[in-house]
């Protein structure tokens, strides 16, 4: 019955459905997320949170999405059509594809990429063009002064994302996410390069235009800047997007420098998926942490900062790493 | 792969007319911006992963967000459409189109005649793309970074302030 099942076939199917639930996983996990983030502002703020739907309001992400999908899904007449209705697509389609080159399991993941990382910083580098058409074919002042400061403050980080992975490239001799995993097998990267951690958190925020970064959309003064005219489900797959971000950079940082799946030494019994789970957790509380504590710097300082303070530590630490492992490699 | 080579030059070759043809600068830009990624595609299928993540992290991450940003700022309406449709004259493409489709019958001729190799039988990534960086055209790479420094300098001198 089952003699049409070639071992190519079955594994194309294994690759499919690896693939169909890491998708599904992250999609559910950042919708969800809107309503952790909720609840543990709450907490840490002292207040209940959301509490109405469901028990400890664990419904409320379900009425959320009917009312999102039930609402009106209005495009103005003032709108650059076209753009209007790209700029929510390219926004999760980019971050969703970033998810795919991060290895969960020594035998999970989605795409096994020389590449890896450059894959990433592409997809991080289209990521961009969302803001910026949304602001743009929105025709509303304050979306177009959000979009600007969105490509202004990308110009600004993403040089610097760049040189801050470079030292873990160099130390793991790869770009594919695979082989930077492996070589932490001894030490994870987070403490020989502690510095290119600091500064990949730092873009790992801008890249999700979250809290501290997110002058584009600041609500004080821009009243929520590129994504001012998006309503309905529109508007949500923004809204999903930037929740799809956190869960994406928070892989990333622990694949980069967390050691992805390995354990933590006379603990190896633990499932290397669970590691791999909790440790992405942690970097995700605290991206919410980061929006309940620090305030919104002005874009203008966000920039210098940028130039003035990370460029030059990557520099430095891509430089420093360089030498150290030349002096360790042993002459050809 | 084949057919996804002839998929990726069709999308190229579209896109980019599309740039040229089209009056709205935003979406000629879109239009350029698909372009390059159909290029970085084929980049891919030659067998260049580490040239085709740069075309798209390079040219269609960074550059053209740098034109997005411009074209952005200068605030157009149906205006500037109907003053682009009005310079698009036969007058002003047909010589260009001449040039460029001689250009093309002259590539067909040479592609008919020629002896070339086919590419994409070998993998160059990011290391070999390094060697020859810093081996063979080690003189080229120096050359293009005092370009890149004098640019910088003219840059700074440019948008220095008075004060």
């Amino acid at each position: 019955m089952f003699d049409w099942v070639t071992p190519e076939l079955a594994e194309i199917f294994f690759t499919v459905f690896q693939a169909v639930v890491i998708l599904l996983v992250t999609v559910l996990l950042a919708a969800y997320l809107s309503l952790i983030e909720r609840k543990l502002l709450a907490w840490w703020q002292d207040r209940y949170g959301p509490n109405r739907v469901g028990p400890y309001g664990m419904f409320q992400i379900v009425a959320d999405m009917f009312k999102m999908f039930f609402k009106e899904d209005w495009t103005p007449p003032f709108a650059d059509k076209l753009t209007f209705r790209l700029a929510p697509a390219i926004a999760m389609g980019t971050i969703l594809l970033s998810m795919a080159v991060i290895p969960v399991t020594a035998t999970w993941g989605v795409i096994d990429l020389n590449i890896g990382l450059l894959f990433f910083f592409g997809m991080a580098g289209l990521a961009v063009y969302s803001v910026m058409f949304a602001a743009w074919s929105s025709n509303n002042k304050y979306s177009l002064l959000g979009g600007l400061r969105a490509a202004a403050q990308t110009v600004s980080y993403e040089v610097f994302m760049g040189l801050a992975l470079m030292g873990v490239v160099v130390q793991a001799g790869s770009f594919n996410l695979r082989d930077i995993v492996e070589a932490q097998s001894n030490l994870w990267n987070i403490i020989p390069q502690f510095f290119g951690f600091c500064t990949f958190m730092i873009a790992g925020i801008a890249v999700t235009h979250r809290h501290p970064f997110d002058q584009p959309e600041a609500e004080q003064e821009l009243a929520d800047g590129y994504h001012i005219e998006y309503s309905g489900m529109k508007w949500g797959m923004f809204f999903v997007a930037e929740y799809i971000g956190v869960v994406m950079v928070s892989a990333m940082i622990v694949t980069l420098f967390f050691g992805g799946w390995k354990p933590l030494p006379y603990l190896d019994f633990i499932p290397s998926f669970v590691w791999f789970a909790v440790k992405t957790g942690f970097f995700i509380m605290l991206f919410v942490l980061v929006r309940g504590a620090l305030m919104r710097p002005r874009y203008d300082h966000v920039m210098k900062f940028s130039w003035l303070v990370c460029l030059p530590l990557t520099l430095v630490n891509l430089l420093v790493t360089a030498a150290v492992v030349l002096l360790n490699t042993p002459a050809a | 792969m084949e057919i996804a080579f002839y998929i990726a030059s069709a999308i190229a070759i579209y896109a980019t007319l599309r740039v040229v043809t089209n009056t709205n600068p935003v979406h000629a830009l879109l239009s350029l911006i698909v372009s390059l990624l159909a290029v970085a595609a084929i980049f891919f299928m030659l067998g260049a992963p580490f040239a085709g993540a740069l075309e798209i992290i390079v040219y269609a991450g960074a550059i053209m967000v740098l034109f997005v940003f411009v074209v952005m700022m200068l605030n157009i309406g149906p205006a500037i459409v109907m003053q682009e449709r009005a310079w698009l004259t036969p007058k002003t493409w047909v010589v260009p189109a001449i040039l460029a489709g001689v250009l093309l019958a002259e590539m067909l001729y040479l592609l008919r005649d020629g002896t070339w190799s086919q590419a994409g039988h070998t993998l160059v990534d990011a290391k070999q793309v390094g060697i020859s960086l810093f081996g063979p055209y080690l003189l080229v790479v120096e050359l293009a970074s005092l370009l890149l420094l004098a640019a910088l300098v003219a840059a700074y001198h440019l948008g220095k302030r008075e004060d």
